[in-house]
């Protein structure tokens, strides 16, 4: 892929609000271009790190609730939330990293679940910071119509990916793959990966708490059921990035399209809607059976698959 | 002189087993050590001691006169002690190139120089023509020389090779014995662990003998060979390795 290309991509996409669009499919674009960014975030962790996080939620809610907080505690405009969730998440990736890069595998994913979960349950009785499950209300969104958003969540999107490929092809994301495929081996070859481990969650954290932040002056209104989700939120995460191929560049941005669009149609079928979560759950294992490496990874695969059909 | 690896007394039990009880010895710059024992003897207990995965449970390591024993595996790497597995740990789902990269980060400022360090190794190892190829495929033999490529990438003055030649067909055999030498001949200081009598026998310059986790006898091959106790512990328990 030349230098350019998501850059032509980038720009192609800013013209999309120009175009008449209803408000319905710009929210839609929005959706995707944010769930891009999770998943270019938990990609970064799970991917190449090879640490598989069931509990990005506790980044994504920290970082709305970042921008919640200052809003409604402080009376400041909810966009400084964005900065405030760098500190915020970043802080707490540190604390968090402590605690759990100490456990390898099960028990690491393990713990990563009971961390979404305890912060929901926080943020849930934590009454005067957050209003509990009240939630917090923004009372004047930024802008009425979509385009700004949607071009302030582009900017972050181009921003995410750029950071995360420089980061790729660098000296750290060869430790990062080091520590995947063998943490003693590159603990062994003089890889600090206590150090490394903790750079990629505190990376993929801030990331996510930046879209949780965008999430807050967007949607103008949070609440901790929303925001700390484990389906909604954790799995969703994972799910975009199985989908699109962990562990490449492009995978995520991939994942994220299909499982939004999917998602979007699956509610608005009529009685099978209420159960989108089973739809994904079947989609899941499909995937991890025929396409282990998602969309992107296995799209040699795929093509393949489609060449025979024409060649007999 | 100072020794450059220096054990001193040291003991690691696992519950109530000894795997290893006061062993003492030096690697001096610039020698092979040979270190053989029969199964379960402790050697390699001995190395991931030296190489820091385990603390002694009495006793202390010294590495270039400083004590290195109770420092993580990167910090003892850091240092400049290098170490291969038995059962070898290739980045699977990496290249052969990217392997030896990874590892040649850790002395080089730049991707390029890290580039630059690997393409060397890679061609000293003799594994330029399988750089390409997702380490989890190469065979066995190359597999082995991989593990060692990348601790040489991290520039060591001291390699402990954990069993680079089991399992090699003759000539990789052969091969491997000649890029050992080579290692040595660029000042690096090995310390292996090896089965092959033969191989031990012609490469080292000292041996150091355990078995049930003590040392047993220290010398030249020629003393280790004429040394009745070790015959007995080698034949007296069946054990013809």
């Amino acid at each position: 892929m030349p230098r350019w290309t998501p850059l032509a991509v980038a720009a192609l996409l800013a013209l999309v609000p120009l175009l008449p669009l209803s408000s319905y499919l710009m929210h839609i674009f929005i959706l995707v271009i944010m769930w891009a960014i999770i998943g270019m975030a938990w990609n970064l962790l799970g991917g190449y790190t090879g640490l598989v996080s069931f509990g990005h939620a506790a980044f994504f809610g920290l970082g709305a609730y970042s921008a919640g907080v200052v809003y409604q505690r402080l009376g400041w405009s909810g966009w400084w939330g964005l900065p405030v969730a760098v500190v915020v998440v970043a802080l707490f990736s540190l604390v968090m990293g402590i605690v759990v890069l100490r456990l390898r595998g099960p028990y690491f994913n393990l713990s990563t679940l009971a961390i979404g979960e305890v912060l929901r349950v926080t943020a849930q009785n934590l009454d005067k910071l957050t209003q509990g499950d009240l939630g917090i209300l923004l009372k004047h969104r930024s802008w009425t119509d979509k385009q700004n958003f949607y071009w302030v969540i582009l900017l972050l999107a181009l921003g995410t990916f750029y950071a995360i490929k420089a980061l790729v092809g660098s000296r750290l994301g060869y430790y990062f793959v080091a520590i995947r495929e063998d943490q003693d081996a590159a603990e062994s070859l003089g890889i600090d990966t206590t150090l490394y481990k903790t750079i990629a969650l505190t990376v993929s954290g801030v990331l996510t708490g930046l879209a949780g932040a965008f999430y807050f002056n967007y949607m103008g209104y949070i609440d901790p059921k929303v925001v700390f989700d484990l389906p909604g939120i954790s799995i969703l995460a994972i799910m975009i990035v199985m989908v699109g191929g962990a562990a490449t560049q492009t995978g995520p941005l991939v994942g994220s399209l299909i499982m939004v669009l999917l998602a979007e149609w699956v509610r608005s079928i009529p009685k099978l809607g209420a159960a989108h979560m089973s739809v994904f759950g079947v989609l899941l294992i499909l995937i991890i059976i025929f396409l282990p490496n998602g969309l992107v990874g296995d799209f040699g695969k795929i093509r393949r698959l489609f060449a025979g059909k024409k060649a007999s | 002189m100072t020794a450059l690896l220096d054990v001193r007394g040291v003991s690691r039990f696992f519950g109530g087993l000894a795997a290893l009880s006061d062993v003492s010895f030096t690697v001096e710059k610039g020698e092979i050590l040979g270190l053989i024992g029969p199964n379960g003897a402790g050697k390699t207990t001995m190395f991931n001691v030296v190489n820091g995965f385990y603390r002694p449970s009495q006793g202390e390591v010294f590495f270039k006169g400083q004590r290195i024993s109770g420092l993580k595996p990167h910090q003892i790497c850091q240092r400049g002690l290098a170490r291969t597995f038995q059962v070898v740990k290739p980045l699977q789902r990496m290249s052969t190139l990217d392997n030896v990269v990874a590892s040649a980060f850790l002395r080089s400022k730049t991707k390029a120089a890290a580039l630059k360090k690997a393409e060397e190794i890679l061609r000293f190892t003799g594994l330029w023509e399988e750089r390409d190829m997702i380490s989890r495929g190469l065979p066995l033999g190359s597999r082995k020389r991989l593990e060692i490529a990348r601790a040489l990438a991290t520039e060591p003055d001291l390699l402990l090779l954990d069993e680079a030649c089991a399992g090699l067909n003759p000539t990789e055999l052969e091969e491997s014995i000649e890029i050992i030498r080579k290692i040595k001949e660029r000042g690096i200081t090995i310390m292996i662990i090896e089965h092959h009598m033969k191989v031990i026998m012609a490469i080292s310059d000292r041996i150091v003998v355990l078995t049930y986790g003590q040392k047993l006898a220290e010398g030249t091959p020629e003393q280790i060979r004429g040394n009745a106790q070790v015959v007995k512990a080698y034949l007296g328990d069946g054990d013809e390795d």
